[in-house]
């Protein structure tokens, strides 16, 4: 019986006001469940990043709830929302923003820094996932200095220093050569899923539709249809 | 919350352009605000340097006195009147005004001649040669080596020069607490002597220096002197009349003080914007700590402390410059006045606290405006 690890329900989300009022979400309900790599895909303005926004707590809806162990997230706080955010939620920007003026370890130490470790130990831990997206010899360079698979994968090893239930990556493979994206995909896949973790990936790319354990698809503020992955 | 500190340090100065660009911008600030206010309290402390210099507990004077060098002659009788005026402890005569001496080579110096009270000498000058006695022998004269000294041709014991026809002799060379303001050398003699040197109008005492029996009879000696119709002031009363007849009967103050503004509008429009466009730039950045988990208190607390390290440290740089061109002018031009004071620097720190506020003012409203969910759209 698969856990579900965020629960949707009839997410509704409205940008703008009167004539200029554009619905983002229409009335949108998904399970996501651990052990899943889930991908959202649709074209351009179909709705899919304030999807993942909204069910990663940094976008509030107009109506609907989001659940993640039980409890709606958007009932909390915003300090409780930023708290949830640094303990169950992983990010990977589009375009990653890493510190350029931190070194590569210090930019995957911050979530542990946030989380008040000490700042040694935050960085040794840095370096353990930096050995786990195989760039430990790269750990005191700045990010500038890497290329961009290798910056990719740095904002990998950030988003699982925190040991998030839930990774979100934002069209992780756009900045990146065809190649490079599937072999990054197909590495979070097979090092960072595990049986108590959740990944979501908004994607454009159908060359990394192979890794996905389901695919939702949206279109004009509503999930469409729901596809199995090939590799499920 | 060390270890957020910590990040909000190395995002700082890890961009040495911008950090770099922001500590010029305040220390220059610093700098013009303390050399600018320490030059005015380095005025106003040589204005007063006869008040200084004689140390008297009280001064009796004309109460349109503005400034020490500003005398009005009082009659022989306040003296004694002050004299009889109970919790005086004593009460001695002085004279200061100015004269023209003239040097062996024939040329007309401007010096300005202290009367010391011929019993008891109070307020005598400390001797670096001579012998205080020497103060009652023919034509003598004290004169003070300060950075007026060689306007009269550095004297020694012995030189002589010419006042109003009469002849005067250098008996002892002093120093004081204080250099004048006014550029011109001090001679100290007795008080009848300076009257019998220098012309005078009828009435000849400049003040009337008082010892109280004790700091509780202040109040009743002013009184007292008030209803004789002059005025009785402490020393720091008097230093302050005097602080306040430059600061705001002459141009001295506004002119300073418009300077001192300008110094503050330098610093506030470097700093503030370089700080803010250093936010500006970092603006996505502090919108996926957002997105990861950072609270706008903490956001809060990173600029707070990055505006405040700035400041503080170019505060410090800012007090370093000051002192190091202050020194540095003091060993070429004996005659600057600059004097950096207890309030000069907290006048600055609390200009500074002021920039690193208004600096950290507009990044804080930036910084908590920007929502995470424009970082996922790019």
């Amino acid at each position: 019986m698969p856990v579900p690890a965020i629960t949707a329900s009839a997410l509704v989300k409205w940008f703008g006001e009167g004539e200029a009022r554009t619905t983002a979400l229409k009335e949108v309900s998904l399970e996501a469940y651990l052990g899943e790599m889930l991908y959202i895909v649709g074209p351009s303005g179909s709705g899919k990043t304030t999807l993942l926004s909204v069910l990663s707590g940094i976008l509030r809806p107009d109506s609907g709830t989001v659940s993640v162990e039980g409890a709606n997230i958007w009932s909390l706080s915003s300090d409780k929302l930023a708290d949830f955010r640094l303990h169950k939620i992983g990010f990977v920007f589009q375009d990653y923003h890493l510190f350029p003026r931190l070194t590569t370890a210090e930019n995957v130490a911050i979530p542990l820094i946030l989380k008040r470790t000490d700042w040694n130990d935050a960085i040794a831990a840095a370096n353990k996932y930096l050995e786990i997206v195989g760039l430990k010899n790269r750990a005191g360079l700045p990010p500038v200095k890497l290329s961009g698979g290798e910056q990719q994968r740095v904002a990998i090893a950030r988003a699982i220093a925190s040991q998030p239930d839930i990774l979100i990556m934002d069209e992780p493979t756009a900045s990146l050569d065809g190649d490079t994206g599937q072999s990054i995909v197909k590495f979070v896949k097979q090092n960072i899923l595990n049986d108590k973790r959740c990944i979501l990936i908004v994607t454009h790319d159908s060359r990394i539709y192979e890794f996905a354990t389901r695919i939702l698809k949206m279109e004009d503020g509503r999930l469409t249809g729901v596809e199995k992955g090939s590799s499920a | 919350m060390r270890g957020i500190l910590k990040l909000a340090y190395k995002l700082l100065v890890n961009d040495k352009a911008k950090f770099t660009a922001l500590l010029v911008g305040i220390t220059f600030a610093v700098f013009l605000m303390i050399a600018m206010t320490s030059l005015f309290a380095g005025v106003l402390k040589r204005a007063s340097a006869t008040v200084i210099n004689i140390g008297a507990s009280m001064w009796v004077m004309d109460s349109s006195v503005q400034t020490v060098a500003n005398t009005i002659g009082m009659p022989d009788y306040v003296l004694d009147a002050v004299r009889s005026i109970p919790g005086v402890h004593y009460a001695v005569p002085l004279y200061s005004g100015g004269a023209l001496v003239k040097l062996a080579d024939g040329a007309y110096q401007a010096v300005t001649v202290v009367g010391l009270d011929d019993t008891s000498l109070f307020g005598r000058p400390h001797l670096l040669e001579g012998k205080i006695e020497d103060i009652y022998g023919e034509n003598a004269f004290i004169v003070v080596k300060d950075p007026e000294y060689p306007k009269m041709e550095s004297p020694g014991i012995g030189a002589q020069f010419e006042l109003n026809d009469h002849r005067g002799v250098i008996v002892g060379i002093a120093n004081v607490t204080s250099s004048g303001l006014f550029g011109v050398p001090t001679l100290y003699t007795t008080y009848y002597r300076a009257l019998q040197y220098i012309p005078n109008p009828r009435f000849t005492i400049s003040y009337v220096l008082v010892e109280p029996k004790s700091p509780g009879d202040i109040a009743q000696i002013k009184q007292q002197v008030q209803a004789l119709g002059y005025l009785a002031l402490t020393q720091d009363e008097f230093m302050d009349k005097i602080s306040d007849f430059y600061k705001f009967q002459t141009g001295l103050g506004m002119n300073l003080l418009i300077m001192t503004v300008m110094s503050f509008i330098v610093g506030l429009s470097i700093s503030g914007q370089t700080f803010y466009t250093f936010v500006l730039e970092n603006l996505e950045k502090f919108g996926a700590l957002k997105a990861i988990g950072t609270t706008s208190r903490e956001l809060i607390i990173m600029i707070l402390f990055q505006a405040s390290f700035t400041a503080l440290t170019g505060y410090g740089l800012g007090i370093g410059l000051c002192a190091l061109t202050t020194t540095l002018a003091k060993l070429r031009l004996p005659d600057y006045a600059a004097m950096i004071t207890f309030w000069n620097l907290a006048l600055a720190f609390v200009m500074v606290v002021v920039i690193a506020a208004v600096s950290s003012y507009f990044g804080v409203r930036k910084v908590l405006r920007i929502e995470p969910f424009d970082i996922f759209r790019g």
